[in-house]
């Protein structure tokens, strides 16, 4: 039931005037989401489809010493089995993909191993077929011999001079120098600002902690899946689950050097994606088994396949260090070690430049490395590294507050990052809105409620994530009816097709159901950069005003036409066209059913490129209770409190927040990756790896606040991936104020809860 | 492989028949033989709910149900809620509320909400999330589609009150 407070504000910016932003239209694709049609990568039906079955390793590291498919391609309905020899050889290229770089080899040999297997679950062999049965059948008829190596699945254990080395041709990239012996560190950073060592010396109270976090999975519900076609043309046409159609043909394209222009993409509605279904596992596979077998070929995952083949977080080790002068941070430094699993290029790089982000501290130092160990390659999980980087920095601020006796959002409003602070890695913040998420924080009925019980504490944390811009484009074709169709190249994940055609009709002046979004495959719209980064409803938002502002100039140059006079002398505002100097006047729709008399029809296009971040702050609020029998923490409470800029559609910013903070509270209190001895996973199973239920979790309050982001017309920030950021230092710290005890190792699980607090009890005795 | 099996069953209100192999699950068989893709697999093994279909009006996933236990069963899927060309209320409420984002779980929720509503229109908070907890959703956090719940029992005691009244 509702409780008796407002459970969603939106704190708008006083200068507020849109008609169509910040209402809450149903989605357009809502119909078919919620009768069951809308096409899922899984739906997808080809006549005379095969169906395929991936081998993967039971070891963690291991040898490759021969694989003999002989008895598998003979095998009653099998069409094709492939390994890494049909691949071809990319030993030496690199691709970009927008988000950054990735190593083609490394990329292949994820896809299919090459020479060794690197991970429990690491892709062997493939197998097409005309039924997934045969195709299983003939799995356990393939024979690969292997040489088992020793293995190791925790970064600092992997960081070790006499760790067992993953790669004999990754070395250590130090500021532009190369280690000269192999290493299973591929990367060392290091940002500084200020005099560090002087600045800690000049300080009153100093606190350094340690923190550990376990891998952690996206998790979302549906398994990666693809489709291919490789048709006698040459033309490649692959239908996948995807969250950038346009990288998944580059990175295709380029595994199998074929040009890009040979690919289509068609992104299929997607099941969730979280960072986890950018890079590509599925695609290269299916089209290589569709060239050798000349029919359509799709793969779908199992569960256990998602866990142990695809991207989970970093695991992790964080040192934080923070010297405080009276209640002004003076002083701090990180030290960050991340696993990046098997191939090098983690998540390192922004948990350093979001370690410190929320705080203005003239002396910084931050050193960060990146590690491959024995788990699937890491890839990115909403907010990628900044969340472990919060857990450590919050926890320790929360000490500091504890220390000083002060209130932990005064001290965090004391020392808050503003407009003009320098970040460490270099950057200034223009205008952004941590400050206003901490106001509301303080002023809210949560904070000024008070909590009572035994075992019960409430813990605060504050959360940052850039929010990328990156390439978008749209088209947009006017109808005569004053209607509009709109294609953009991003996949919709959460209603982005709502959020940007809504920036489309506040820009024609019409209504958002006015709007006919849809998602084009790669050939039917300008190249778009992934569904990441919290980018969709900001930067291809914007090419869809862009393109709203072509047509409005097309649709002058028609008024023009009618009147008879220079389109320069037409104006639009609120969806009317006037004349300059005539009292003549035609609305949207008006001049829309002028279309085939005045030339026939209208496309509009933008692509965009919006540089820099926008800049997302979140504060989160959460009241616990600790059941000291078992360590289990229940939430009893939850505020989150995020600056959006301008939410364009509220329900779907609020469901970023919600959603964020429920996955955060899952990494919090459950979730982790379980190794055994061996370096294999042992909770490959929903039931097991316990991502948060219904029951686990209370309602999410949110609060948002709406501080314009300058680089936008509409004052759009993105919102998807700030959420995460804050909760498992919001929960440490109700954690210790409910049992005086600091957790300083994700997941705070019951057994481990459990066990701290007998280690507390026993040092009181 | 051993030899496809008849079965007769009624899905949606309509009489269905169908040819399936002993080890095929239910979702298989609707999926890929009667081509009611609304269920979805996430899981395979009964963890995430995805695939909940009624079966007799009970909600079961399934991917744990063999096709051949069927014969002669009332089976519910997705498809089945919307009815002459209106949508039920969860459905509604859900797109008002939204209570979906990536939409991969709707069919699933929607079902065993349909199932807790059809037995009590004014189920507590705690009562939903209870019965919802077989049903894993990742990106909403369930905040809202607890409350699209609530609100489609609200909807459903209106009908009833309405049709008592007339």
């Amino acid at each position: 039931m509702d409780r008796d407070f407002n459970h969603s504000q939106v704190i708008k910016d006083p200068a507020d005037r849109y008609q169509v932003l910040g209402t809450r239209p149903v989605r357009h694709d809502g119909v078919d989401k919620v009768t069951g049609r809308a096409v899922y990568g899984n739906d997808v039906k080809l006549p005379g489809l095969l169906h395929g079955r991936i081998l993967r390793s039971p070891h963690a590291h291991a040898r490759i010493k021969s694989i003999d498919t002989r008895a598998a391609e003979k095998h009653p309905g099998v069409f094709a089995v492939i390994t890494s020899a049909d691949f071809p050889d990319l030993r030496t290229k690199t691709a970009h993909l927008g988000e950054g770089a990735v190593d083609l080899a490394h990329l292949a040999a994820n896809c299919l191993a090459r020479e060794k297997v690197l991970y429990r679950g690491h892709a062997v062999a493939a197998v097409a077929a005309r039924s997934v049965h045969d195709a299983e059948a003939a799995l356990a008829k393939i024979r690969v011999e292997y040489e088992r190596l020793p293995a190791v699945t925790w970064v600092l254990d992997a960081m070790a001079d006499d760790a067992p080395l993953l790669h004999y041709n990754v070395f250590t990239d130090e500021m532009g120098r190369k280690s000269a012996k192999p290493s299973n560190i591929s990367q060392h950073l290091h940002f500084e600002h200020g005099d560090v060592d002087k600045a800690f010396a000049g300080c009153d109270i100093v606190v350094e902690r340690e923190f550990r976090t376990a891998s952690v999975h996206q998790g979302y519900i549906e398994p990666h899946v693809s489709t291919a076609l490789w048709n006698q043309d040459g033309h490649l046409k692959i239908w996948t689950s995807t969250q950038g159609a346009f990288t998944a043909r580059q990175q295709t394209a380029e595994l199998l050097e074929i040009p890009v222009s040979q690919v289509t993409v068609v992104p299929c509605e997607i099941g969730g994606g979280f960072g986890g279904k950018i890079a590509v596992y599925l695609e290269p596979v299916v089209a290589l088994l569709s060239r050798k077998t000349g029919r359509p070929v799709k793969i779908h995952m199992t569960r256990a396949e998602v866990f142990e083949g695809t991207g989970p977080t970093p695991g992790s080790f964080l040192r934080v260090k923070v010297g405080m002068k009276k209640r002004k941070m003076h002083a701090a430094e990180a030290w960050l070690a991340y696993d990046a699993g098997a191939f090098p290029g983690g998540m390192i790089g922004p948990g350093c430049m979001c370690v410190f982000s929320c705080y203005d501290i003239p002396h910084a130092r931050v050193d960060g490395y990146d590690v491959c160990l024995n788990k699937p390659k890491t890839q990115a999980y909403r907010a990628p590294g900044a969340t472990h980087a919060a857990f450590a920095m919050e926890s320790v601020v929360d000490e500091i507050a504890e220390r000083l006796g002060v209130d932990p959002i005064d001290l965090r409003l004391e020392n808050a990052a503003k407009e003009g602070t320098r970040r460490v890695d270099g950057p200034v913040y223009p205008r952004i809105g941590l400050v206003e998420t901490l106001e509301a924080a303080k002023k809210h009925d949560h904070w000024r409620s008070r909590l009572e019980g035994p075992n019960r504490g409430r813990g605060v944390a504050s959360g940052f994530w850039f929010n990328i811009g990156l390439k978008s484009s749209a088209t947009v074709h006017l109808n005569p009816d004053g209607k509009v169709s709109l294609l953009e190249g991003s996949t919709d994940i959460g209603g982005t097709r709502t959020s940007v055609a809504m920036q489309l009709a506040e820009t024609l002046g019409i209504a958002a159901a006015d709007v006919h979004p849809q998602v084009a495959d790669t050939d039917g719209v300008g190249y778009t950069d992934v569904t990441g980064g919290s980018r969709v409803t900001f930067a291809t938002g914007l090419a869809a005003h862009e393109a709203g502002k072509d047509l409005i100039r097309q649709l002058c140059e028609r008024a023009a036409l009618i009147w008879e006079c220079a389109p320069d002398l037409v104006r639009f505002a609120a969806g009317v066209f006037t004349h300059a100097k005539e009292k003549k006047s035609l609305t949207f729709r008006e001049l829309a059913a002028e279309l085939h008399e005045t030339g026939g029809t209208i496309t509009a296009r933008a692509t965009v490129d919006p540089q820099g971040a926008t800049n997302g702050f979140g504060t989160h609020i959460v009241d616990v209770e600790v059941d000291p029998e078992t360590g289990k923490v229940t939430v009893l409470r939850y505020t989150a409190i995020q600056d959006a800029g301008k939410a364009v559609h509220p329900s779907y910013v609020e469901g970023q927040m919600q959603g964020g903070a429920v996955q955060g509270i899952g990494w919090a209190l459950n979730e982790e990756y379980i190794f055994d001895g061996e370096g294999r996973m042992t909770n490959p199973t929903m039931l097991d790896y316990r991502m948060p239920t219904a029951l686990d979790v209370p309602m999410i309050d949110t609060v948002i606040v709406e501080v314009p982001n300058p680089s936008h017309p509409f004052g759009v920030r993105g919102v998807g991936e700030t959420p995460i950021v804050a909760p498992p230092a919001a929960i440490a710290n109700a954690i210790h104020a409910a049992t005086g005890v600091r957790l300083r190792e994700l997941p705070m699980s019951p057994p481990r809860v459990w066990a701290a607090l007998e280690a507390a009890l026993r040092r009181e005795e | 492989m051993a030899k496809k099996r008849h079965v007769t069953t009624t899905i949606n209100g309509e009489a269905a028949e169908f040819l399936c192999e002993p080890r095929q699950s239910l979702l298989e068989v609707l999926r890929d033989t009667l081509g009611l893709t609304g269920s979805k697999e996430g899981c395979n093994n009964g963890n995430c709910g995805a695939c909940t279909v009624l079966l007799d009006g009970v909600p079961v996933d399934s991917c744990l149900v063999l096709a051949v236990e069927v014969e002669g069963a009332q089976i519910i899927t997705v498809e089945g809620l919307a009815s002459e060309g209106h949508l039920h209320p969860l459905q509604q409420c859900f797109l008002e509320g939204a209570a979906l984002q990536c939409g991969i779980c709707t069919p699933g929720f929607l079902v065993t909400a349909k199932a807790l509503l059809d037995h009590d229109p004014a189920p507590s908070e705690r009562q939903i999330r209870f019965e919802l907890a077989g049903n894993i959703c990742r990106c909403t956090g369930y905040d809202k589609i607890v409350r699209a719940v609530q609100a489609a029992g609200r909807k459903l005691q209106e009908h009833q009150r309405e049709q008592q009244r007339t």
